[in-house]
């Protein structure tokens, strides 16, 4: 297992007024992605436990591009890594922001 | 101790305890009077629907005919792992003899477990892991799963597993474990008799409330059943 | 279980009932089965109580351990709720989620006026905490009994990727009633473990077919071992558990004693029958072969005149 972790500076706050959100499942090749509104508004950070170790650098460019998209101002997302493709990892952090949002159930 | 010097030890007047095709029916005198109704399984047998069937229709007459405690010893195989009892619906019949042995304790019955042999998964469930009180003697070899099988779900070696199982009661085979995470109450010393040992237990015997992670928790074999299962607990009756 | 559809209003995307109950994961399910917004969770993923003995094993920890449970409503009323995950970990009991489950249970026994649905999900013990999810195992049976004696009915739910097997089986059989889909099995010991211990003559794992008769939702609504057949859909598992919360009987030494009857006479009349087709033709199923491909709302008919279900026992 790796521990990676990744803070990054944020254009806003992500939208919504969700506290938690938790999206995906722990299994091979997929993921949950928790997301907590604990954050000051243009701060952002995403802390993973991968059990795919050494890629760090897809890790860190697949994190950088979410934040640059989505802007998730104030969330910290942590992740449990079942050793998902980049695409599912993008897919749900993207999950868990619109989730944030979401007012509804 | 084989199943006759273990009856022998616990019934020094007598009793009337049978093994009939490895399901032990019977019942023996207590020293402070009554009778104690004995069920189990001997000779490392598999536990089946057929099985099953017998032990839970002692149960019921004991609880319509009698007022003593019920002791289940217990040296079996596995659940039967065959087709035909699957096909039957084996996991209704492994679930009814617990039911049973659960009513039963919960009614003035109670219930102790003596594991003198073997015991996994499915029968273990059903027989010794369903009563109050579950005491194992020496040279009792309680399975839920086997280093051999996990070595090959793992992809480790034994030897890894075993170093693993120094610091963890959690997973390897064996009484002290199952003790440890609370399962085995007490385990009797062969040099006494058992009828002596039987006596003190059912002067001491804790009440119906299963306290086995409490259990497990004291002894830092389980640290967090009990606390979660209290907290659920405590959450839920809030939430009213 | 009547398959007649349901007026249902169109529901807003992402409420959709109409969704497949297999696909859906744990929280989806509970999500979807609950009225509109209702759930409450007990310990959610952000408590962190994850499984102390996986990192040992160098393996990924869910946060909520494969187990959602809390409280909600069902058409107005409440229940408590657990559901497993059966992706993670195949679903299995390990210490911490076994252990949210018997709290659960105990707090229904101390209530005595809300039930509790059980979505299982499970292969059965985490080999990885055995020892500690058997024990799991034996004090959720002791609870689920504990509970239905203070007049809690327990309503198991099957229909995941995992089914319920080993010791998952053993607590479906305590409870009050189940309701299974085509999906579902329900057994103790699994295909391949039947088949390492005996050989493939006696049950060829990889016989999907042979799984499906022997295991599988419809022998088992035929069986006995299960109160009611559902389609895969959420919408029907709903209706099923309203329905089996409305049916189910008591628990006491009478329906101790019916079941006893009920079992024995299982054995009696099907003891010697090598195959289900051949219990299903005992029973009296006209064109038994054709079962297995028989869609769910005629199944449900077909079952519903050939074995209702004896409300006495369990």
């Amino acid at each position: 297992m790796e521990d990676l972790s990744f803070s990054h500076k944020a254009h806003e706050r992500a939208v919504g007024t969700k506290n938690i959100a938790i999206i995906g499942v722990v299994a091979s090749g997929n993921l949950e992605v928790l997301a907590e509104r604990i954050l000051p508004d243009t701060e952002c950070l995403v802390e993973i436990k991968t059990a795919a170790e050494g890629f760090g650098d897809v890790w860190d460019a697949v994190v950088a591009d979410f934040v640059e998209r989505t802007s998730p101002g104030g969330l910290k997302f942590s992740i449990n890594d079942g050793g998902a493709r980049p695409d599912t990892v993008s897919l749900r952090l993207a999950q868990a922001v619109r989730l944030m949002e979401d007012n509804d159930q | 101790m084989t199943l006759d010097e273990m009856l022998a030890s616990l019934f020094p007047d007598g009793h009337d305890v049978r093994n009939d095709h490895s399901v032990i029916l019977g019942s023996g005198p207590l020293r402070t009077g009554g009778r104690a109704v004995v069920i189990g399984v001997a000779d490392r047998a598999a536990v089946g629907a057929d099985e099953a069937i017998r032990l839970s229709s002692y149960v019921l007459s004991s609880i319509e005919n009698g007022s003593g405690p019920i002791l289940v010893i217990v040296d079996s195989d596995s659940q039967r792992m065959s087709k035909r009892d699957e096909l039957l619906g084996l996991n209704e019949y492994l679930a009814h003899l617990a039911k049973c042995l659960i009513y039963a304790d919960m009614h003035g019955r109670p219930t102790i477990g003596l594991l003198y042999g073997h015991s996994a998964a499915g029968a273990f469930l059903a027989t010794a892991l369903a009563t109050r009180v579950l005491v194992g003697l020496p040279g009792a070899e309680p399975v839920v799963m086997d280093l051999p099988s996990m070595a090959k779900v793992t992809k480790l070696s034994i030897e890894v597993l075993e170093e693993k199982a120094k610091s963890t009661a959690v997973f390897a085979p064996g009484l002290r474990n199952l003790a440890q995470t609370g399962a085995v109450h007490t385990t009797w010393d062969e040099a006494v008799p058992l009828v002596d040992q039987l006596e003190a237990l059912l002067g001491d015997l804790p009440d119906t409330r299963d306290r086995r992670d409490a259990l497990g928790k004291e002894r830092s074999g389980r640290l967090k059943a009990a606390d979660i299962a209290e907290r659920v607990r405590g959450l839920a009756l809030q939430a009213r | 279980m009547s398959a007649a559809p349901t007026q249902t209003a169109k529901l807003p995307a992402g409420r959709d009932r109409t969704a497949s109950w297999y696909e859906a994961s744990a929280r989806t399910r509970v999500r979807l089965l609950l009225d509109a917004g209702s759930f409450l969770e007990f310990i959610g993923p952000e408590m962190r109580e994850v499984s102390p003995h996986l990192q040992v094993f160098d393996l990924p920890e869910q946060f909520d351990d494969g187990i959602v449970v809390g409280r909600g409503s069902l058409d107005g009323s409440p229940v408590f709720i657990a559901a497993q995950e059966g992706h993670f970990m195949g679903g299995a009991f390990g210490e911490v989620h076994g252990a949210k489950l018997t709290g659960l249970l105990r707090a229904a026994r101390d209530i005595k006026s809300i039930p509790v649905l059980i979505l299982f999900d499970t292969g059965g013990v985490r080999l990885q905490e055995a020892n500690a999810g058997e024990l799991a195992i034996a004090e959720i049976m002791r609870a689920v009994i504990e509970a239905r004696s203070a007049g809690v009915k327990v309503i198991g739910l099957i229909g995941g990727r995992s089914g319920c097997y080993g010791g998952g089986g053993l607590i479906a059989g305590c409870a009050s009633a189940l309701a299974v889909s085509e999906q579902g099995r329900i057994a103790v010991s699994g295909p391949e473990v039947i088949e390492t211990n005996r050989g493939v003559e006696e049950f060829d794992s990889r016989d999907r077919a042979l799984v499906w008769r022997t295991m599988g939702g419809k022998h088992r609504r035929l069986l006995g071992g299960a109160d009611a057949f559902v389609d895969d859909t959420v919408q029907d598992f709903r209706d099923a558990a309203l329905q089996l919360l409305r049916s189910a009987g008591d628990f006491g030494i009478d329906t101790l004693k019916a079941e006893q009857s009920r079992l024995e006479e299982r054995l009696q009349l099907f003891g010697t029958c090598p195959d289900a087709v051949d219990i299903w033709k005992a029973e009296g199923v006209p064109d038994a072969d054709a079962i297995p491909a028989l869609p769910a709302d005629q199944f449900i008919s077909l079952a519903d005149e050939v074995r209702r279900i004896n409300r006495d026992a369990r």
